[in-house]
């Protein structure tokens, strides 16, 4: 049993980074349909941005992390404005390429710059170096603090979608587009904001995985990112509460898979998973069915 | 040069059947004394065999991806099963009709599990397809590197694979995919395809099973994937489930988006292309990486329809770029 709650504990920590990825995920597939498979490189953007900080400036750690999330902000608008926005009314297949074509271009460019070679991030120093026992459960410093950010992060996150006049856009947008710049929004400006949200959420993720795992490397955005998404597929694509719910099931069931099976099944299993789901309720968790009309 | 005119012909109608006959077996004879010639030396071979290689992907990809308007990221993963079956029974049988019957057999077991795959995963539309057939090549990777690890050797991989693959074999091979993936585009069924990917919905409607036809595009093309794999784990003596991940998923898809989705001889120019691109960067990895990355940006920006759109290299086409060319230059005089 407490090999079991053990378990859980890493699972919600590892769950946390998926769910703050997915998060990114399903905004912007809400808004524009789009998968964008550069999300999980702007992760990676975030862990070597972080590491810089860390390392190069000697910055503490808060500090690194706002920076890394708002560098991985502008990353993520830069993004939209060149390679998706000129594809606004483009086929989603079209869309869907050129954004395998951003996460390319940013996985190699990266490699160029930083080399291949896995980096380590620098050992924790104070606080966050210490591990807390309770009963004969091990919480480290750096669980507590990937945990608690994330809540944060998503409450934050929540009170932007729900109370704030941007957020009301957001949503406004992902409802209906042409509704909503029927109503006076600025469409283009809501989507730039979604994915300034959306990448400030992947760049904290990639340095709160940085300091957990203490190893990066250009390509670590691959995995995790495909594992978020079908996190947000698994709560429902494009809605928010979805994805937290479905960034911790991965993040448990990869914990789980891998303390009780054989950690080389463990993305086999959440692959299998994504494709159970797709065949059996590809609207996912909380989603509805939608009918397609002619 | 010989070669991109062999392998254009198999689809282009400036010649009669019979003429086309006379043509690849011409450009068969020609490469095969330039390579007793030792003019073309084993070095500038391999290059051809990664072209002949790359065509057939491309060529079956087009057909799922360009033809019948099914996005999939999972090619890699029919190509593996391809490579791994022939493989495993050119070792134990090293003979010709080993390595024939590998081939057969890997292209039969790679249709195997298309037919698998597809049934369900095909109710699924654009993105979530692309996202399915990706997991579904992981899926198969973990397989091949941790599940089958008895017969496949692992993460390590197989290697010491009997070559059998020579310029006849992959001639015939990369010739007759060709051909015989334009008669399935010219068929009934193949035209039903199109008409799905140009509406699947109004296809359904003139009485198309969209499914039926889908599943066969996508078996189709996993059979031709396992051919391609068989060719390479023949030619290059070693195979490791690492080399079929995403990444050459995606080195597929690149070629038949450069090529144009939609046009068979597209694919084969840009396979001709960025295989030559991808020898003379051999050297600098990432470099090719993120010229395939800008690639694929500025295409999808500037000419999303690739080279050749869905046009076919025709004599014809030739003419009317021709006149269009003296047409231009004409207007400006």
């Amino acid at each position: 049993m407490e090999r079991f709650l053990q378990q859980v504990i890493n699972g919600i920590s590892l769950g946390s980074i998926y769910a703050l990825i997915a998060l990114g995920y399903t905004m912007v597939y809400g808004i524009i349909k789009l998968i964008n498979f550069a999300h999980g490189d702007v992760y990676m953007i975030g862990a070597y941005v972080g590491y810089f900080c860390m390392t190069t400036l000697k910055l503490g750690f808060f500090p690194s992390l706002l920076i890394s999330m708002l560098i991985c902000a502008l990353l993520g608008i830069t993004i939209e404005k060149i390679a998706y926005k000129p594809l606004r009314d483009a086929t989603r297949i079209a869309v869907l390429i050129t954004a395998i074509g951003v996460s390319l271009f940013i996985e190699y460019g990266t490699m160029f710059f930083v080399k291949p070679d896995p980096r380590s991030y620098p050992p924790m120093t104070g606080f966050m170096a210490r591990s807390y026992n309770l009963g004969n459960l091990v919480f480290s410093a750096q669980q507590i603090l990937i945990i608690s950010i994330t809540i944060v992060l998503m409450i934050l996150l929540q009170f932007i979608v729900k109370k704030t006049r941007i957020g009301k856009a957001m949503r406004a947008v992902s409802l209906d587009r042409d509704a909503a710049q029927l109503m006076g929004i600025s469409v283009d400006k809501t989507i730039s904001f979604t994915f300034l949200v959306g990448s400030a959420l992947a760049g904290a993720a990639g340095i709160l995985v940085g300091i957990y795992y203490n190893s990066i490397n250009p390509l670590m955005g691959i995995i995790p990112g495909l594992k978020a998404f079908v996190a947000a597929v698994f709560g429902g694509i494009g809605i928010i509460p979805g994805a937290m719910i479905g960034g911790y099931f991965i993040g448990l069931v990869e914990v789980m898979v891998s303390g009780y099976g054989n950690s080389m099944y463990r993305d086999a299993v959440v692959f299998a998973i994504l494709i159970i789901i797709l065949i059996v309720k590809p609207s996912g968790l909380l989603g509805k069915e939608t009918r397609e009309k002619v | 040069m010989v070669k991109k005119l062999v392998n254009t012909t198999g689809n282009v109608k400036w010649l009669s059947p019979a003429g086309k006959l006379v043509a690849l077996l011409l450009a068969l004879v020609i490469v095969q004394v330039l390579i007793s010639t030792n003019i073309i030396n084993d070095y500038i071979f391999a290059t051809f065999v990664t072209i002949g290689i790359n065509i057939i992907l491309a060529v079956s990809l087009n057909l799922i991806t360009g033809f019948t308007g099914q996005f999939s990221l999972g090619h890699a993963g029919f190509m593996s099963i391809g490579a791994y079956t022939c493989a495993i029974i050119t070792l134990r049988y090293s003979t010709v009709f080993g390595f024939l019957g590998g081939v057969i057999a890997g292209a039969v077991f790679a249709a195997f599990v298309g037919v698998l795959v597809g049934l369900p995963t095909l109710r699924l539309k654009g993105d979530y397809l692309a996202i399915a057939t990706l997991g579904m090549a992981e899926i198969i990777k973990i397989l091949f590197r941790n599940v089958l690890e008895d017969i496949t050797n692992g993460a390590a991989g197989l290697s010491g694979i009997p070559q059998y693959v020579n310029w006849l074999w992959l001639f015939i091979f990369t010739a007759g995919t060709v051909t015989l993936i334009n008669n399935f585009i010219k068929s009934s069924p193949g035209r039903a395809c199109i008409s799905i990917r140009e509406d699947e919905i109004a296809a359904e409607a003139m009485g198309i099973n969209s499914t039926k036809y889908k599943v066969m595009a996508f078996v189709t093309g996993a059979f031709f994937a396992g051919i391609a794999g068989a060719i390479y784990a023949s030619y290059f003596y070693f195979i490791s489930p690492d080399l079929f991940g995403f990444q050459k998923s995606i080195d597929i898809l690149v070629i038949v988006v450069l090529g144009g989705m939609g046009s068979l001889s597209g694919s084969v120019v840009s396979a001709i292309l960025l295989a030559l691109i991808s020898t003379y960067l051999q050297s600098f990895p990432e470099l090719r990486m993120i010229i395939y990355g800008v690639l694929l940006v500025v295409i999808m920006l500037f000419r999303p329809q690739g080279i050749m759109g869905s046009k076919e290299l025709s004599l014809s086409l030739l003419q009317k770029w021709i006149q269009g060319i003296r047409r231009k230059n004409g207007g400006a005089a």
